[in-house]
């Protein structure tokens, strides 16, 4: 499954304006004689840069093109920018990491992102490219403390140490259409149609109703995958081990998704995500009830593909709790930078005030504890798109009951394998058994030293 | 004497031409493949973004790749290639029999030729993008076909086998019938009007002449074509791979030879990588060699009987 | 009569067959056209016959757009594959030319060498290919793109045919009773003669090259360097594509535009080469 995260805002122009006058400026000062002159940031897409140039106080400008934004001390941010799909980001990454150590200092990388799917691969205690926060001297107890702790866990190597902080996190909603929720259940109030969604046995009954007018629940399998896969209880593949085990929880999406594709509760032309008929599915024209997103989600991907009049969306509690995406900042080893990497690390993922104004400004759930629980009951924060609702208060309890799933390595590839074998089963193209071996051929060529797939009893 | 020095320093001269040639190919050719090689004999992989290996190991990647399903990918290739091949040189045949029939009087035929040979230029990763929009549940061409009441319910394309195939195998249809049809022009064109106009005088009617002279006469041009059809299917990549998006969906039916590479490079597994290129390059070889004999079986060696003849000629001049 | 009326008849199938064809090529083009010319909004409400007006607005959100640098993408792919055609032409007359007019020692084991490599896929050596380039210290320049281009099997062998039945072997003895070296011999008598089947070459590998995805991909790293391949490719990856779907096809058709200029300039050229191609020895 190709995953993008949070999709750049091709048309946002960011006001000048706005770049001016806030919050705290970190250490810019006299240890900045033996910083290196240029500062490279290796993501896949505009989402950083955009937030950087709306809070960090140090920013002077942007090139026109948006590759290279200049610092008030005559630092150069270079952006090394490429996508997220087909692995093409990490490729790339990779290759300039194996130069670190030998790369010429305005050549090193300084600072990468990376997503929680593989956040596991790049905080890896042996493999060391990702800086420990400690040796950049930041505190996480002290200065993070604010930050939820899922996000700290996720960003750790298996010793615990922090090597990596984010500005968000991503606790995920149920967004439906408030037209279908009047035709079918005679009102769209959020509270009314949370008990119609409270949980996977209400939800089925609900499915059920909007089936007998015609409509679908989800639009793909692939929609509810979120809820099951990042609620599982143990990892893909636990620590120092080779073999792929396969959570419980995984079989019962693949279950359920079966039985609601069986049943016509999801639309069957939509085949898994991120691609034309899924984003056909969020038009006006689709029969489609509701989808899963995070705050992200909402923003970048329903948003863009509503061709209707805003205010025709709403959020509800989702029938589970569950996170969706997230991207980590990571201090590379070797950087020349450290002291800009400090303080870019610090304004972006542990100054409130700089968190609150990317809620405001970009949607984005971010990640301070007390300053979400402010937003929830703050009307300033309320979303046009969604009519008026303010999806902080339903955003900021999903957000206190996530519990991480346990990370690997091979987290991006099992997710994304684990779809694509199953959709050819959902079809009814291939039994269940050639499904599973499917996933095994397919996980082997990606990952050539996993020994063994255990599936559950 | 000298006639005799003469000769040998044209024999340099062959050498000088051939050179560039050559030194090329051992730098950006041969040193790779013997790098490839050894590497298909090592356990050398990268696990997350460490290195693992180089471990020698022996003939254990070939003998995995032997367990798993290369056959069945090699399989799939040849149909892919199949399906694309064979309308692509009968069409391009009979446009090339029509536009050099002299008795036929093709209307825009300069413009007719300009199109047929435009999929060509198209990137075949672009077009692939462009199949894959338009042949989605939700797309124009189920758009078109239920307005217009050919279809009441969308067809899902690429949701099956035959589907899958069909796409592919047009997509590559559509890209190099033109192609062929160029070419096997050149090649009717090349042959001497003498030749059809004793024929017309003999009373042999189109079919006859298309089987006893034309087919003949081509048979180089049409060997070219097959080889460079049967080496383009055997690489047979983009397309595939952007259509079904690197999964060879339906249940890996239309995952390709070099799909299956692409999976084992992108892991960074350079074994594995290793010993798949070095299969791939057996079966080309076999591959070629068959079609080598099947289309110049009188003179399996075209330079043989170029050579004799001219040595002969230069005997004969001394 | 007899004759006349079969022809006739096979002349209107000919021509039903030819629209038939022509229609399956050009829609394909139609379409990304016309689609080039819608917003996404109106690309989500389904397919339509008639171009939108949102030409100008996806042309200017390809242009300002650094990530996909699409105009610099398509000056390299022109200086890639203007090179590329032009040396592989060039070597490939040169080595044909070379087993053709000569006779010496290794002749035949080159040219059954070159037969042999003929069927090499490319893809076999790209894994030995990078750690090479890397060595070599041309990792991520545009050099390993068009360098070995030389060495172009195919090409070679389409060029020796030709050689065979359009070079007399005599025209180079007189030239060289006339006293021409055999470089001048080469390049003022055999180029000439060879011309068509340069111009169907050249244009075979500009388009091949600038088709060319594979091995860019595996060489290029900096985003000043991509060619239009790999930009078209990392853009289906692109965060954008799941709501500017008009920039997609806006970008397709900026990618495809220069080709398409480059062939109607050359196709002129390749029904002429086609056309002299008739001459016999």
């Amino acid at each position: 499954m190709k995953r993008k995260w949070i999709a750049m805002l091709l048309t946002a122009a960011v006001a000048a304006g706005t770049l001016t006058g806030c919050g705290s400026s970190g250490a810019d000062s006299g240890t900045s004689g033996e910083e290196g002159k240029v500062i490279n940031i290796y993501t896949w897409n505009n989402e950083f840069r955009e937030r950087v140039e709306l809070i960090y106080p140090e920013v002077e400008k942007t090139s026109e093109d948006g590759t290279v934004t200049t610092l008030k001390d005559g630092t150069e941010i270079h952006w090394i920018v490429n996508p997220n799909q087909d692995g093409v980001y990490q490729q790339k990454l990779d290759e300039a990491l194996l130069k670190q150590a030998d790369a010429p200092a305005d050549e090193k990388v300084d600072i990468f992102l990376s997503e929680t799917d593989y956040v596991n691969k790049y905080t890896d205690a042996d493999a060391d490219v990702a800086m420990p926060l400690t040796d950049l001297g930041i505190d996480p107890d002290a200065d993070l403390a604010d930050q939820y702790e899922f996000t700290k866990t996720t960003a750790s190597d298996v010793n615990g140490v922090q090597r990596g902080s984010t500005w968000q996190c991503c606790p995920g909603l149920l967004v439906y259409r408030r037209d279908i929720a009047k035709d079918v259940f005679g009102t769209d109030d959020p509270e009314a149609v949370a008990e119609k969604t409270k949980d996977w046995d209400t939800l089925k009954v609900t499915a059920e109703e909007l089936k007998a007018k015609g409509y679908y629940t989800f639009a793909s399998y692939a929609d509810t995958f979120r809820l099951y896969g990042n609620n599982i209880a143990q990892s893909w593949v636990a620590p120092g081990e080779t073999s792929i085990k396969v959570d419980p929880m995984i079989m019962s999406w693949i279950a359920d998704s079966k039985e609601w594709l069986d049943a016509g509760y999801l639309n069957e032309t939509v085949k898994g995500q991120w691609n034309d008929d899924w984003n056909k599915a969020m038009g006006s024209q689709s029969k489609v009830f509701a989808f899963l997103f995070p705050a992200w989600g909402i923003d970048f991907t329903l948003k863009p593909n509503w061709d209707g009049e805003s205010g025709a969306w709403a959020v509800t509690t989702p029938p589970q709790e569950y996170n969706w995406g997230g991207s980590y900042i990571h201090a590379c080893t070797g950087t020349d930078n450290p002291e800009h990497v400090k303080d870019i690390i610090l304004a972006m993922t542990a100054d409130k005030d700089n968190l609150l104004k990317i809620s405001k400004e970009k949607a984005d759930f971010t990640n301070t504890k007390s300053g979400m629980q402010e937003a929830a009951s703050d009307n300033s924060f309320a979303s046009e798109f969604l009519g008026g609702q303010n999806p902080f208060t339903y955003f900021a309890p999903v957000a206190e009951n996530i519990k991480i799933a346990p990370l690997s390595a091979y987290d991006q590839g099992c997710v994304e394998l684990i779809q694509n074998s199953f959709s050819d089963y959902y079809q009814d193209k291939v039994d269940y058994d050639k499904a599973k071996a499917n996933f095994e051929t397919a996980i082997r060529e990606r990952y050539p030293d996993v020994t063994e797939v255990v599936w559950p009893q | 004497m000298k006639k005799k020095s003469k000769s040998i320093s044209y024999a340099k001269w062959g050498y000088i031409f051939i050179l560039p040639f050559f030194v090329s190919f051992f730098i950006f050719s041969l040193i790779p493949l013997i790098d490839t090689i050894r590497y298909s004999f090592f356990e050398y992989y990268r696990s997350g973004i460490k290195e693992i290996g180089p471990n020698f190991i022996g003939m254990a990647n070939y003998a995995e790749l032997l367990k798993s399903d290369m056959l069945k990918y090699g399989g799939n290739t040849l149909i892919l290639w199949l399906i694309g091949f064979i309308p692509q040189i009968l069409v391009a045949l009979l446009l090339a029999v029509w536009f050099t029939d002299i008795r036929m009087k093709i209307h825009a035929k300069q413009f007719f030729k300009v199109v047929i040979y435009l999929p060509n230029l198209i990137m075949a990763s672009a077009f692939a993008m462009l199949f894959f929009t338009m042949f989605s549940t939700n797309g124009p061409v189920n758009e078109i076909l239920m307005s217009m009441g050919l279809t009441e319910k969308a067809i899902d394309f690429m949701g099956t086998v035959g589907g899958t195939r069909s796409l592919i195998g047009l997509m590559n249809f559509l890209m190099w019938f033109g192609n062929t049809t160029i070419m096997l022009m050149a090649a009717i064109m090349g042959i001497s009007v003498d030749i059809f106009e004793a024929s017309d005088l003999d009373g042999c009617t189109g079919l006859q002449r298309f089987f006893y002279i034309t087919l003949p006469q081509i048979r180089p041009i049409l060997a070219y074509t097959l080889i460079t059809s049967v080496i383009g299917g055997l690489q047979m990549f983009d397309v595939p791979q952007i259509l079904t998006n690197g999964q060879g969906n339906p249940d890996r039916t239309s995952m390709t030879l070099i799909m299956f590479l692409n999976n084992h490079l992108k892991s960074r597994n350079y074994g594995m990588a290793g010993a798949l290129s070095v299969y791939l390059f057996i079966v080309s070889g076999i591959l070629c060699f068959f079609v080598y004999k099947m289309t110049i079986d009188d003179d399996p060696d075209g330079s043989k009987a170029a050579a004799k003849k001219k040595a002969k000629e230069e005997r004969r001049r001394r | 009569m007899k004759q006349q009326k079969p022809a006739h008849l096979r002349n209107v199938i000919a021509h039903i067959v030819l629209i038939i064809l022509s229609f399956m090529c050009l829609f394909f083009f139609y379409i990304l056209i016309i689609n080039a010319t819608r917003s996404h909004a109106d690309l989500q409400k389904g397919f339509s016959a008639l171009p939108g007006n949102a030409f100008i607005t996806n042309l200017k959100n390809i242009a300002n757009d650094g990530t996909f640098p699409m105009f610099r993408g398509i000056v390299n792919s022109l200086i890639v594959s203007v090179s590329s055609a032009a040396i592989c032409t060039y070597f490939s007359s040169l080595t044909a030319y070379g087993l053709y007019a000569y006779d010496f020692k290794v002749k035949k084991v080159a040219f059954t060498f070159i037969m042999a490599i003929l069927v090499m896929p490319t893809q076999v050596t790209a894994m030995g290919f990078l750690r090479l380039i890397t060595k070599m210290g041309m990792y991520d320049s545009l050099l390993p793109l068009i360098i070995p281009s030389i060495a172009s099997p195919a090409v070679f062998y389409f060029m020796y045919s030709y050689l065979q039945s359009s070079l007399p072997i005599s025209l180079v003895e007189a030239a060289r009773i006339d006293g021409s070296g055999e470089f001048r011999t080469f390049n003022q008598i055999v180029i000439p003669i060879m011309k068509p089947a340069i111009a169907v070459q050249a244009i075979f590998s500009f388009v091949g090259t600038w088709n060319n995805y594979f091995v860019p991909a595996l060489v290029i790293q900096s985003k000043d360097k991509m060619t239009v391949p790999i930009l078209i490719a990392t853009l289906r990856g692109a965060d954008f594509m799941n709501f500017d779907m008009g920039k997609i096809y806006m970008m397709i058709t900026v990618a495809i535009v220069p080709i398409i200029i480059v062939y109607l300039l050359l196709s002129k050229y390749i029904i002429a080469g086609v056309t002299l191609g008739g001459v016999k020895e």
